[in-house]
């Protein structure tokens, strides 16, 4: 079949042409850039933490009338009582294993620094973000020793949390190794914290553990996690717990009598106890609400744009009745009198798609100067645009069959 | 004339219900999702204390230089004070009313016996606060100046807090338990709840779920040592330990707001300031020339980036929604009126004018408008009852439908409706009666 006659037909239809053709390169354009907002978020939200998150869980307590911890007997009377409160924790039947520990990955509650390979260095400096936590850490989080040794007992310590005395000993991420000693042997290597003097052997290497912020001003460093053998002393204490298979819930629910127990004079609220996947849930509320909310809009859009098509094409098919008879009784099969209408709509998608890339390159670009976006790659418009054409051809297949259907004795008839 | 239109308009619409519907869906769900997306966006960009804000002030004065560790390399101060430079702006008193403030989380025993201790956020402030943001109390007041000065263990406290611990009465004078020590209760706040929680924009993130509970004067939160519960951002090490390491430090923790009634006063601060970080320079604490920023509260809030990203991508992607609905009526409307150029051909051969043509054909798109309008009302409420399944509860609790939102619906529908007429009904009216008359 050749284009002249659809050209023909076509240019005597300029403003519906025009409208589907802008229709579909505007759709094209933010559905774009929707799904590659929502390919975002998900991507966001199943990267892996680095901890084993199944029966994991979190209890943060506050003492009342706590001493401050500024001077060392407050900080030894605080040190007491989170030992008792681990002991009580660690004795519990369905509890596995228990670390105090500042944060966790998605609390968005952070402790964050710098090291550098040099003393007294401000100026070259990679960021970290730090866990104080003791010999249970690797086993209760779930993380993976790839080089050196976990804690022992021996090498805890415990301090006020306005201490400012750095470690001697530390464990870092795969990351933060990379990054400082990319000939792989991080182990045994000095490296200094916050700009200061002190030399801190690194003595193992733990293969991810994210940072606790999830906001996008960690993005350059949500890797970089150092664990310090440290206890952390003030007027409120945290404790990851790993359940036992199976007993997670009846492990939380047995740790607040516990905690009350050992004593009373605390806050514990409903808030206190909470499971790695509520946390995991409230960190990425928001990045789920997004993608759906742009799910939405995807869709919304892509049942105007094809309903707009079939509304158009119908009223074009209802005018153009007679030529169609008059075809038909000139010999064309039905079939013909389909692809017409098929190869019509590929032309005028075709056009529509073309401005379309145009228009969700343009939008990406704009997104990017404004917004936190990062370009978008070919592939999510390539594939929008096949979807778009995809989708001009099923909107159009209704009315180009009824096209079809017409029978050529419309010819013969006044209309 | 126009209830004729009116009644041609509706038959019109009658004889072909499909496209009819297509076009009433396609504004209604423009409009609504355009609505939704903007009642968030209203809700979060709007001015917390709008008959106040242009006179209230955050203060920036650069205490760590060009060369801070952590610093983003955009050149501006950071974001709150050290407590060197918040004491200094306090004891100088240059504004009208000020207050520094930092971000508590004490607990609270209750006074029943058998009730476990609870949690409670809050500032401690100075007795300025109040007044300056115009805070509404229930019972009692603020504190007042001597308290300040005496370390008063005095307390304000949230409607919330006091319905809890002492059950909807006035409680002003009696006592409060605070991390172990007695607070006399002088103020029950009126369910004050600004959002986004301007004052200390650093801490809170702009907009909190949460009712702040309690407010105690600063320097008795000092004195006992209550720990600061917000950001604290440093760019050194502190030299000493402990919270008066803190204080003696360079790290920012601090948030301040100040209230300067007119330009003069404004510049006069700014002023100060300057003066204030140069003296520094001269007393060898800067080495570097005076870094300060003065902004106000709708400023303030605007450099913070507290409208959330995500809100206003989602309004601009719901208004590019609306924007292919416009053009998918255009499409819809053009067929609609160009099938009917027969029916045209005929009203204009019996000497309709053009104009007669027009406003036919516009009360058409105005009534489709008017329906998707209506259709458009209906999904706004539903949009606006279910954004909180999408969006977090500290920004979708916010959203709410009322007066203006639903006129503005309407007046969107109709309008954009009409707009997306006009070249239809150009078309129309430009319909040739003889050719019509003619091949039919």
């Amino acid at each position: 079949m050749t284009l002249h006659p659809i050209l023909a037909s076509l240019r005597k239809h300029k403003a519906g042409v025009v409208l589907i053709a802008l229709q579909i390169a505007l759709t094209l354009a933010i559905v774009c850039n929707a799904i590659f907002i929502i390919g975002q978020r998900i991507d966001r939200v199943n990267r892996p933490t680095g901890l084993d998150e199944s029966n994991l869980f979190l209890v943060s307590q506050q003492w009342v009338g706590a001493p401050s911890g500024d001077d060392a007997a407050g900080v030894d009377k605080l040190d007491t009582m989170q030992l008792e409160d681990l002991a009580a924790l660690r004795n519990l039947p369905d509890v596995a294993s228990v670390v105090p520990i500042n944060s966790l990955p998605l609390l968005n509650s952070s402790w964050n620094g710098a090291l550098s390979l040099k003393p007294d260095d401000k100026k070259s400096f990679i960021r970290t973000t730090y866990y104080f936590a003791d010999e249970q850490a690797l086993s209760t989080l779930g993380l993976h020793l790839i080089a050196g040794r976990a804690f022992t007992a021996g090498d805890v310590q415990h301090q006020g949390m306005r201490d400012q005395r750095d470690p001697s000993i530390v464990i870092v991420t795969k990351a933060i190794a990379d990054k400082a000693f990319p000939k792989g042997d991080a182990v045994g290597k000095v490296i200094y914290l916050n700009g200061g003097g002190k030399p801190v052997t690194i003595i193992g290497v733990i293969e991810r553990l994210q940072v606790p912020a999830t906001g996008s001003w960690v993005n350059d460093f949500a890797w970089n996690s150092m664990l310090i053998p440290a206890r952390l002393n003030a007027n409120f204490s945290r404790y990851a717990v790993r359940a036992k298979p199976g007993r997670l819930d009846a492990a939380m629910r047995a740790v607040t009598p516990a905690l009350y127990k050992v004593n009373p004079l605390r806050v514990l609220d409903d808030d206190s106890v909470r499971s790695f996947a509520y946390i995991r849930q409230q960190a990425y509320e928001g990045d789920r609400g997004m993608a759906i909310l742009m799910g939405i809009v995807c869709l919304i859009l892509i049942c105007v744009t094809a309903a707009g098509i079939v509304g158009l094409t119908s009223f074009w098919v209802g005018q153009r009745q007679r030529q169609i008879g008059v075809r038909r009784a000139l010999g064309a099969r039905k079939i013909d009198i389909l692809h017409y209408f098929q190869l019509e709509n590929l032309l005028i998608a075709g056009v529509g798609v073309m401005i379309g890339v145009l228009l969700a390159v343009g939008l990406n670009m704009w997104l990017m100067s404004h917004y936190e976006m990062t370009r978008i790659p070919l592939l999510y418009v390539l594939t929008g645009v096949l979807a778009m054409l995809a989708l001009g051809q099923a909107a159009v297949f209704v009315p180009a069959r009824r096209a079809s259907n017409v029978p050529p004795v419309t010819a013969t008839r006044a209309v | 004339m126009f209830t004729y239109y009116l009644e041609l308009a509706l038959r019109s619409l009658r004889r072909s219900p499909g496209l009819t519907a297509l076009m009433v869906l396609t504004i209604g769900f423009g409009v609504a999702a355009s609505m939704t997306t903007y009642s968030v966006f209203r809700a979060v960009s709007g001015d917390p204390i709008p008959w106040k804000s242009s006179k209230l002030f955050v203060p920036q004065i650069d205490a760590w230089g060009p060369n801070g560790l952590s610093r983003d390399n955009d050149g501006e101060p950071s974001d709150a004070l050290d407590y060197t430079d918040a004491m200094a702006l306090m004891r100088d008193h240059r504004a009208k009313r000020q207050s520094a403030m930092y971000q508590v989380s004490p607990s609270v025993v209750p006074v029943q016996a058998g009730k476990h201790p609870l949690n409670v956020s809050g500032h401690a402030v100075y007795s300025e606060f109040f007044p300056m943001l115009d805070a509404p109390f229930l019972y009692g007041s603020g504190w007042n100046a001597d308290d300040d000065a005496q370390r008063a263990a005095v307390v304000v406290i949230s409607s919330k807090l006091n319905e809890k611990l002492f059950g909807s009465v006035n409680s002003v004078g009696k006592t409060l338990n605070i991390e172990g020590k007695d607070y006399r209760v002088v103020g029950v706040l009126d369910n004050w709840k600004p959002q986004p929680r301007y004052y200390d924009v650093v801490n809170s993130g702009g907009f909190n779920e949460g009712v702040e509970d309690v407010f105690v004067p600063f320097e008795r939160a000092i004195a006992v040592s209550m720990p600061n519960d917000g950001n604290t951002n440093c760019t050194e090490i502190p030299k000493e330990s402990g919270f008066v390491g803190l204080q003696h430090s360079s790290c920012v923790w601090i948030a301040y707001m100040a209230e300067l009634d007119d330009a003069a006063a404004v510049t006069a601060y700014r002023q100060y300031l300057d003066g204030y970080a140069r003296d520094q320079q001269k007393a060898g604490r800067f080495s570097w020339a005076p870094n300060n920023r003065l902004r106000d509260v709708p400023a303030w809030l605007d450099f913070k980036k507290v409208v959330p990203s995500d809100t206003r991508v989602s309004l601009l992607v719901a208004l590019g929604l609306l924007l292919v609905c416009l053009v998918n009526t255009v499409g819809l409307l053009l067929a609609k009126f160009l099938r009917r150029s027969g029916e045209i051909g005929v009203r204009r051969a019996l000497g309709a004018p053009r104009g007669a043509v027009y406003t036919q054909f516009l009360t058409e798109a105005g009534v489709v408008g008017l329906a998707g309008g209506v259709l458009g009302l209906l999904l706004t409420g539903v949009g606006v009852a279910s954004v909180g399944l999408v969006l977090p509860k500290s920004i979708s609790a916010l959203a709410h439908v009322d007066l203006s939102l639903l006129s503005l619906t309407l007046v969107l529908a109709v309008v954009a409706t009409l707009l997306a007429g006009l070249y239809p009904t150009f078309r129309a009216s430009r319909v040739q009666p003889a050719w019509q008359l003619k091949s039919n």
